[in-house]
């Protein structure tokens, strides 16, 4: 097999840990190499993904069909009523409608839609050639606002105009308009607001019942099982707690500057980190001692169930060796914990967007001759998996053909799984599907491990 | 309820650089590059993955702001040497997309310009000859998918195509077929000792083996060489029933080869596969072999045996403008009414050739929309009642909702194992969709009854 070489324009994007090696001089937080065959997407998706939860908003995608097919439904970011963004709105933009602009199009197809399914809110994503053929969608927004009395946001994600974190950035300003025109009446202090978790099948519901057990008030998720009005009224809650880093720091961020609302960051993946998660708010609420009471006999009650169980696991899965290439790099860290309380050790820790200090804690925290990585692409991950002798490959979608290819375990960690991850249940759930992946007995066909080619 | 006229709910299709993309992945050591945003690449990748379950990579150029402003020459090149180096490819396939076709970049005059690079001095990525580029126009603002499959196709053909002394080869185009329907149309050339090419050939890149190490590209895929003698032809096959041959790659074989060009509906039911075989038999002038006789005879007993549990059931087909044509055909001939035929893609001519097909289609109760929506077909199906809906996963939730029995056939298939192995073509392939449609209405009968019938 011919040697697989790293190209010229990504050296400095892969890294292997090295003792002595002192800090690492990463690049990231850039745009990916032209031709590298980048497993990220665009500014729309991350604009997309951070707002596709809100259930009760119409979501339109203002552009050609591409934009809107392909993120129709693609998520399991689940809802307890309405199911709105679950569908696929686009102004379908056509030949002419390029050439003479597509505003009119777009002012008639919200005034349609809102007609028709009586929304909270409306989020008008631009896509690429909104940026070129100069449509003013704020302008359409805000008549299409005055004349139907909702929030009508424009979300400016043309995909050329950075990288999915810029993608973030614009969903979290669209987001920010709606925070704060609601009523707080009513809210206590012992209350939250919960920021980037998705409610991917259903992880919003399982952290809420966690800190709903501990006594406090959950006033919205942004933006898992999201509604408008419980966004508006965000601004009443004490404290914002912010998972997956990357998408609503900024959120958070701007809350604290506006409304003076203090935000931690936590983590719901392993069971260190979502002990954590509980015992951090309880800190904050510290005046209330029953509160961290309450997390401590909620994780005493949780990860005594879930040890015992999870030590079956160990036994076979202890030695095992993992791959993990994420969206967020925050979440890698809590996958390197998670697995490592299974007796297993990760060989790469690759994200799409994480920053410096992502990075160099990565290395930190894993062992020697591990693969650091940003903004991957296949050729490279395949090239790390067989030379450091991978059992387990966690990713996406796109990620997943390469394992099955190389006869490898695979876990989705991604948008579109179906079991929850999160919490004390999600641990086990994690466990139990790297298990079933990892110890299947197909693969004793597999080429690479003795299998005919 | 009204239904919203401006907007698109729930596209029945996918976008022009999508079909692009799959086509290229038909050619022999060929790696497709979508020139534009990073998330056009991605997107569709997770979209092929999705139905093929197999490693789809695809460059992209990764437009920033600069490049939408100053013009996409310097990414596109960039874009194509990284390729070059990692994949080591033979063949690239461009396509564009909305943003660099807005900005109206001239790619075939950057390719020249890259060519040229080379041709003055700059070393060769891996010290090797540049690969084959070939350049197909796919905008998102025009058609859908389907078209960026076609204008492929067409646009390799075009690069490729070589003039030389006529040889005993067919050329056929099958359109946006299964890689199962592929191999079955391999398997039928081979039967009539007819050389042939199929373009493209993705039955193996899209539905291989495991792997004992890293493939860059996978294995398979229709040869250069074999693109190249396409001009040499004696006469080429193209499935479909609305592309117009000034947009096909036999239309210009015709045109500019004088390569014979037979246009045939997908051959799936009996009448269209007898079609397609007999002019098999007519070109190979070798009869039908016994296989296939066999395998037709079995149809006709199979569709004798199942007639009665299908007989006027009503169904809803959905798709693109060709699958749906042949489809609707199929089932008028097994008794069951295509109530509405329905695509994203709007040739402005499903209707005519449908008709040409079906004479009394309209009489015994069906209709034909081009150029809707999966809310419209909704709509639709309110009012129509079917038993059955046929057509890609993107249906389930009216399916879901509305209690209607699925079929699912062609792509995407993303809520089911094995779509990439799934037949719809030829005498097989009808035997097994007539399995199927039969079955899902049976399990309906047998799941709907009190009494729990082990037989039906």
């Amino acid at each position: 097999m011919d040697k697989i070489e790293i190209l010229e324009g990504r050296q400095r994007q892969v890294f292997e840990k090295q003792d002595g090696q002192g800090a690492l001089d990463i690049a990231c937080e850039t745009t990916s190499l032209s031709g590298s065959v980048s497993q990220r997407a665009c500014v729309f998706c991350g604009s997309r993904v951070v707002l596709y939860p809100v259930a009760d908003a119409l979501h339109i995608v203002h552009g050609p069909i591409g934009c809107a097919a392909y993120t129709w439904d693609i998520r399991g970011a689940v809802s307890s009523g309405p199911e709105l963004h679950r569908m696929s709105f686009s102004t379908d933009l056509k030949e002419m409608d390029v050439i003479y602009g597509g505003e009119k199009k777009l002012y008639k197809s919200l005034v349609e839609l809102i007609d028709q399914y009586q929304p909270k809110a409306a989020f008008i994503y631009s896509t690429c050639i909104i940026g070129l053929i100069g449509d003013d969608i704020d302008a359409v927004c805000r008549k299409v606002s005055k004349e139907k009395g909702i929030p009508v946001l424009p979300v400016h994600s043309e995909g050329f105009k950075g990288t999915k974190k810029d993608g973030y950035k614009a969903a979290c300003d669209a987001l920010m308009k709606v925070v704060g025109t609601g009523s707080t009446q009513g809210i206590g202090k012992y209350s939250i607001n919960i920021l980037g978790e998705f409610n991917l099948a259903g992880e919003a519901w399982i952290i809420k019942r966690y800190y709903e057990e501990m006594g406090i008030e959950v006033v919205a998720t942004m933006t898992g099982d999201g509604r408008v009005d419980d966004i508006r009224r965000s601004h009443g809650a004490s404290l914002n707690i912010v998972q997956c880093s990357g998408s609503m720091v900024k959120l958070a961020k701007e809350m604290e500057a506006k409304y003076g609302i203090p935000y931690l960051r936590v983590s719901y993946f392993g069971i260190e980190d979502m002990s954590k998660a509980l015992y951090d708010v309880a800190k904050h609420f510290s005046d209330r001692p029953e509160i961290m009471d309450a997390a401590k006999a909620l994780v005493k009650r949780e990860v005594s169930a879930l040890y015992p169980e999870l030590q079956k696991f160990r036994h076979e899965l202890e030695g095992k060796k993992a791959a993990i290439y994420v969206g967020g790099a925050f979440k890698a860290f809590s996958l390197i914990k998670a697995l490592g309380s299974v007796g297993m050790s990760v060989v790469l820790a690759g994200s799409q967007t994480g920053n410096k200090d992502d990075y160099e804690g990565l290395r930190e925290m894993c062992d020697e001759g591990t693969v650091i990585v940003d903004d991957s692409n296949p050729v490279e991950l395949s090239k790390f998996v067989l030379e450091k002798e991978a059992d387990l490959l966690i990713g996406g979608v796109k990620e997943r053909p390469i394992a099955y290819k190389l006869g490898i375990g695979f876990c989705d960690h991604n948008h579109e799984r179906k079991i929850p991850l999160a919490g004390f249940e999600g641990m086990y759930n994690f466990i139990k599907e790297v298990y079933n992946s990892v110890m299947s007995p197909v693969w004793q066909f597999a080429p690479r491990k003795g299998g005919l080619s | 309820m009204k239904t919203a006229k401006a907007a698109t709910q729930n596209a029945c299709k996918l976008c022009n650089p999508l079909g692009a993309c799959l086509a290229f992945r038909g050619i022999e050591k060929c790696v497709p590059f979508l020139h534009g945003s990073q998330g056009c690449a991605t997107y569709i990748r997770r979209y092929l993955i999705s139905h093929f379950k197999e490693p789809v990579d695809i460059a992209s150029s990764n437009f920033n702001e600069d490049t939408a402003v100053f013009g996409g020459s310097h990414n596109l090149k960039l874009g194509l040497k990284n390729v070059t180096q990692q994949y080591r490819p033979e063949v690239i396939g461009i396509a564009t997309t909305c943003l660099s076709e807005t900005i109206g970049d001239d790619v075939d005059m950057i390719l020249r310009d890259y060519v040229r690079l080379f041709e003055n001095g700059e070393p060769l990525p891996n010290g090797e000859p540049l690969p084959l580029m070939v350049h197909a126009s796919t905008p998102s603002y025009q058609g859908t998918h389907i078209d960026g499959f076609h204008a492929a196709v067409r646009a390799s053909v075009a690069k490729l195509a070589e003039e030389g002394p006529k040889q005993n080869l067919l050329n056929l185009f099958p359109n946006m077929v299964s890689p199962a329907d592929i191999r079955y149309l391999k398997e039928v050339m081979q039967s009539f000792g007819l050389p042939a090419v199929i373009l493209p050939d993705y039955s193996e890149t899209l539905d291989g083996g495991p792997w004992a190490e890293y493939h860059r590209i996978p294995k398979g895929g229709t040869p250069v060489k074999a693109i190249r003698n396409t001009a040499t032809a004696a006469g080429s096959i193209e499935f479909t029933s609305v592309l117009p041959a000034s947009k096909s790659a036999g239309g210009y074989l015709e045109s500019e080869f004088g390569v014979p060009r037979y246009e045939l509906p997908l051959p799936i039911g009996i009448k269209q596969s007898d079609r397609f075989f007999a002019l098999l038999e007519k070109l190979s002038e070798t009869p039908l072999p016994e296989n296939y006789e066999d395998e037709r005879r079995r149809l006709v007993d199979a569709y004798a045996d199942g007639h009665k549990y299908i007989f006027g059931k009503k169904a809803i087909v959905y798709g693109e403008e060709d699958l749906v044509i042949s489809i609707a055909a199929f089932l008028a001939e097994i008794g069951i009414v295509p109530v509405l035929c329905a695509s994203g893609g709007k040739s402005g001519k499903m209707k005519k050739r449908l008709l040409e097909l079906v004479p009394d289609l309209e009489e015994k109760g069906g209709s034909v929309r081009e150029g809707v929506d999966f809310v419209d077909i909704e709509e639709e199906a309110k009012v129509l009642e079917p038993d059955l809906l046929i057509g890609n996963s993107k249906g389930f939730k009216m399916s879901r909702k509305h209690t209607i029995p699925m079929v699912r056939i062609g792509f995407p298939i993303h809520d089911r194992f094995g779509g990439q192995r799934l037949h719809h073509l030829g005498y097989r392939g009808t035997q097994e969709l007539f399995d199927r449609i039969v079955n899902t209405v049976i399990e309906e009968r047998q799941a709907s009854s009190p009494i729990g019938y082990t037989y039906m």
